[in-house]
């Protein structure tokens, strides 16, 4: 048997993905759903990986057995992944910075030289 | 209240049947690793049959503290008519769907039960029970969220769940044939019975799956047997294939 995708369905049922028409429909090829678990409360989400499904309350249920099973988790969100808008490489330019906004950057404060000031007096002084 | 002979009795058979409908129905959900229908549910449904294996450990072993055997033993050693569990969890897996609605039915009655029983004054079952709250609690997710979902997938996916539901019921029922010390059981506060167990499963089943749109045969005959060694003809070749390893060699060190 040849295999048509890494969908189990599609191979089932036959479906030709190259030449056929139209888009696969839901029942067809279920959709993808991120995962962000949270390991704490009051910590953020931290993003997973992603599940099929055919729907969020299922996405819920595979996700909890996918991703969390072996790590300490508190709560988990699933978000459709055609709900998540993405910025696009050819624009990662808009990321860069300059040398000479290095004064916006909380890494330009040298408050690291005042602590490690404020350390070796301390040290100094329970010596 | 001392416990007479017959309590003890009584409160074994009550671990027998729970033990062993785990140890047979997770052996037979097991069946479907590498076959599910896709790898997440591949995972779920597996992960969860190991969770069954797992709880009839913690209650063979309970049995082990009473003077059964121990759990190899009494797991691997007995025959088909020397075990207590419900006929429902001896049937093939069949299409995913009857396994599905057998899931939910059972999975309903097993929460139940353990929840009766976080109040038995029977301590290190209580103590079981807690221990595996969490994992019941996503298992009962897990079938509703199915059950649900193939209630309003398509035409034909309505169709055969409710064809097993129809055909499970009476089966389902079947998990609440009364043993021969009812009484004893509820008059020391081990467990609420058999009856009681069954009305509360009734409550929830029911209106559940009301709200997703299926029909429940309420009215059908329970279908009892299993729980007095009465079984039928597939829960020895399954006995036969999950001892198989065990028997070349039962005294061998794991």
């Amino acid at each position: 048997m040849k295999i048509l995708s890494l969908d189990p369905r599609v191979t089932r049922e036959n479906i030709d993905v190259e030449t056929r028409d139209g888009e696969l429909q839901p029942l067809e090829h279920f959709e993808t759903y991120e995962v962000f678990e949270q390991r704490k409360r009051g910590t953020h989400h931290v993003h997973v990986g992603n599940v099929h499904a055919p729907s969020h309350e299922l996405a819920m249920v595979f996700a909890k057995e996918q991703y969390t099973r072996r790590g300490q988790c508190v709560n988990l969100w699933v978000v459709r992944t055609s709900d998540v808008f993405v910025t696009e490489y050819m624009d990662s330019d808009i990321f860069e910075t300059t040398a000479s906004k290095k004064y916006r950057e909380p890494d330009s404060y040298k408050v690291i030289d005042r602590i490690n000031a404020f350390k070796a007096r301390e040290a100094a002084k329970n010596a | 209240m001392e416990f007479t002979e017959k309590h003890v009795e009584g409160l074994k058979d009550l671990l027998y049947r729970m033990a062993d409908d785990l140890l047979i129905l997770g052996h037979r959900n097991s069946e479907w690793t590498g076959l599910g229908p896709i790898l997440e549910e591949d995972i779920a449904f597996s992960s969860m049959a190991q969770d069954k294996v797992g709880q009839s450990l913690a209650l063979y072993e309970i049995l082990h503290e009473l003077g059964e055997s121990d759990p190899d033993t009494v797991a691997f050693t007995r025959n088909d008519f020397q075990f207590h569990n419900c006929q429902m969890v001896e049937f093939p897996i069949g299409e995913y769907d009857f396994s599905l609605v057998r899931h939910f039915f059972y999975d309903h009655a097993d929460a139940l039960r353990f929840e009766a029983l976080t109040e038995t004054v029977f301590e290190p079952l209580q103590m079981v029970t807690k221990k595996f709250k969490g994992e019941i609690k996503y298992h009962t997710m897990h079938a509703n969220s199915w059950l649900k979902q193939l209630a309003h997938g398509s035409e034909e996916s309505k169709i055969r769940m409710q064809q097993s539901i129809n055909e499970l019921f009476p089966y389902a029922l079947g998990m609440f044939e009364p043993s021969d010390y009812e009484q004893e059981l509820m008059e020391s506060g081990l467990f609420i019975g058999e009856a009681a167990l069954q009305q509360r499963w009734l409550d929830v089943v029911v209106p559940t799956l009301e709200s997703y749109g299926y029909t429940v045969p309420t009215d059908a005959a329970p279908l009892f047997g299993g729980r007095k060694g009465v079984h039928t003809e597939h829960l020895q070749p399954l006995l036969d294939e999950m001892t198989e390893v065990f028997r070349i060699d039962p005294s061998a060190e794991w």
